[in-house]
């Protein structure tokens, strides 16, 4: 178990509002991190602050051994740690194919590269994995008229497109048919096993997580609550509290 | 459906060689539509494209027009003596002299203008939305005045470029086809940029630039890139320009924020944005437009022009050819499709 993503006593204030607060845990390289805690507890801001979204106040937070907290986002995403968003970003005006050939990997592209026209094994590739979540037949179309279900799903094959090796994912399955949410988890624990990607989740549908996650952490009030394996999470006394909101 | 784009290519091409010829009375309007053009498919490199609207790309035309004649100048005489008469000495241009400082000096009004796009993008990228337009802008005025005011560039006066060296008419048709050979370029360049990965981060960036740096895009490169390349052609037509108006000042003709500097984006609007097509027809309706009100509604002309502005920004936004898309979705490919290849397997 090596771990790849180490935050280390990280704290972000705004203004006077504490989102995060010495906050630590550990994702291991390979696995399905859970993390979730109550509405305003600190999960975005987490993820905002390993992505280099905002600088951190204090602490420490260092991907497969380097210190990222001071990299902007782009440098970040370069090295292979990308997250989706919880309010669903595609690049709107375009069809799904093209958003899904924007997405390959920019990490080794030079310029010279970038004048190139896409390969066939580009088109393949984008192809291969819009049947994977689902979405070949709506490739042609803008994805802006797409329902917000179907953006998520061609978010999350645009992360796959750019060959993450580590991929945060802001609630991946909110506004999911829930007949859908299934095949949805499939394709995450497919995505895990058969790409290699480390996964970080934060999610609110415990049957999803539960299901998942290998390990997961509970945030409340920025602090960390507790962690543990699915079981330990699911029958701890300070998480049901902080869910039923006595905490 | 190819066959029908290369005639349709050839007819153009054709046109743009037989038209001089066959409207004689309208070479310099017809030089003005490609430089038209020019600017209009330059400025949706960042404003259709990449979602910058700069209000500011008439600098590089100013700018390449000043740039092209200083050099041209400078290559004969001391650029100080000759602006200082004022175009009332005896400067002479042997005909190398004049066609060797023309080619030269546009070549470099081009990469002159590339070079201060990377500087002024470096400073101003950081700007959205309006912001970046005014900025820009402020860019613009601010040149302007202080050209204006520098007066070993000729100062408020301008510059007096020599004479085309050959009867007038030939003048004409020599500026026309290099206004053509620019828009040409222009219009092959982006047709064959808008391609390439580069095309579609550019495009990313216009979508959602957030997103486009959360996938690890090279989002301040590009633009400078970009913008670069625009300006680069700007520049050139700038300097086309000074040679072909012969005599240039720097707030009405250079740096003309309020003409040039709009209707560039006017052009835009009226043809689509962030279209292949759209800133030719709009530059070409645009110019119709121009030529007809300023003929034959002379005093109303501005106003007229100010409704048509008003009038596509409120009730026609997506231009001609966002129009047609809408209307006639299937002809820029939008559709539902069946995988054909499932029942293979």
């Amino acid at each position: 178990m090596t771990p790849i993503i180490e935050v280390r006593d990280v704290s972000k204030s705004f203004g006077g509002v504490v989102a995060n607060q010495d906050v630590s845990m550990t994702v291991n390289s390979g696995t399905i991190t859970g993390l979730i805690g109550p509405n305003g507890s600190g999960k975005t801001t987490l993820f905002n602050s390993i992505v280099g979204y905002h600088p951190i106040d204090a602490g420490s937070i260092r991907f497969e051994g380097e210190e990222i907290s001071r990299l902007p986002v782009q440098q970040i995403a370069r090295r292979g740690l990308l997250r989706t968003f919880q309010q669903t970003r595609i690049y709107g005006a375009m069809n799904g194919v093209e958003n899904m050939l924007i997405s390959l990997p920019h990490r080794k592209m030079s310029i010279w590269d970038a004048l190139k026209t896409y390969t066939r094994e580009d088109y393949e590739k984008a192809d291969h994995l819009l049947e994977f979540v689902g979405l070949y037949e709506k490739r042609m179309l803008k994805s802006g008229d797409l329902s917000f279900g179907q953006q998520k799903l061609l978010e999350f094959a645009m992360a796959l497109m750019n060959e993450p090796t580590c991929l945060l994912l802001d609630e991946p399955t909110a506004g999911i048919n829930p007949t859908l949410i299934n095949g949805l988890i499939d394709r995450l624990k497919r995505a895990n096993t058969e790409f290699g990607i480390t996964l970080f989740v934060i999610e609110h549908n415990m049957r999803v997580i539960m299901n998942m996650a290998e390990t997961i952490y509970c945030l409340a009030h920025g602090e960390l609550l507790a962690q543990g394996t699915p079981d330990e999470i699911q029958s701890d006394q300070r998480v049901i509290d902080a869910y039923l909101g006595a905490h | 459906m190819a066959k029908n784009k290369i005639i349709l290519y050839a007819l153009i091409l054709a046109f743009t060689f037989v038209a001089p010829f066959a409207f004689p009375n309208f070479g310099t309007q017809l030089a003005t539509l490609w430089l038209m053009i020019t600017v209009a498919l330059t400025w949706d490199m960042t404003g259709g494209q990449m979602g910058y609207n700069s209000l500011g790309n008439i600098f590089f035309y100013g700018t390449g027009m000043y740039v092209a004649a200083l050099i041209s100048i400078g290559m004969v005489y001391d650029v100080g003596d000759y602006t200082n008469a004022a175009g009332g000495g005896i400067y002479k241009f042997t005909d190398a002299q004049y066609f060797g400082g023309l080619f030269l000096g546009i070549i470099g009004a081009g990469l002159f203008c590339s070079v201060t796009a990377v500087v002024i993008g470096y400073l101003t990228f950081g700007l959205r939305g309006p912001y970046f337009a005014i900025g820009t802008l402020g860019v613009a005025i601010a040149a302007g005045e202080l050209v204006s005011n520098w007066d070993w560039v000729g100062g408020g006066q301008g510059i007096a470029l020599p004479v085309y060296p050959g009867d007038l008419d030939t003048g004409k048709i020599f500026f026309y086809f290099l206004f053509a050979a620019v828009g040409v370029s222009v219009f092959i360049f982006v047709k064959w940029l808008y391609g390439t990965r580069f095309g579609a981060a550019i495009n990313a960036i216009r979508d959602d630039e957030e997103k486009a740096d959360a996938m690890g895009i090279h989002t301040l490169r590009y633009k400078l890139y970009t913008w670069a390349m625009a300006a680069f052609f700007v520049g050139i037509a700038g300097g086309i320009s000074a040679f072909q108006l012969i005599h240039f000042e720097p707030l009405e003709s250079a740096y003309q924020t309020i003409n040039l500097g709009i209707f560039m984006v006017v052009c835009v609007l009226l043809g689509g944005k962030g279209t292949l097509w759209g800133p030719v027809v709009g530059a070409i309706l645009f110019h119709l437009f121009k030529e007809i009100t300023w003929n034959y509604l002379l005093g109303w002309q501005w106003v007229a022009l100010g409704a048509l502005i008003v009038v596509t920004v409120v009730y026609f936004q997506d231009g001609v050819m966002g129009w047609l898309m809408h209307k006639r979705p299937e002809w820029f490919g939008i559709r539902v499709e069946k995988k054909v290849a499932e029942a293979a397997e």
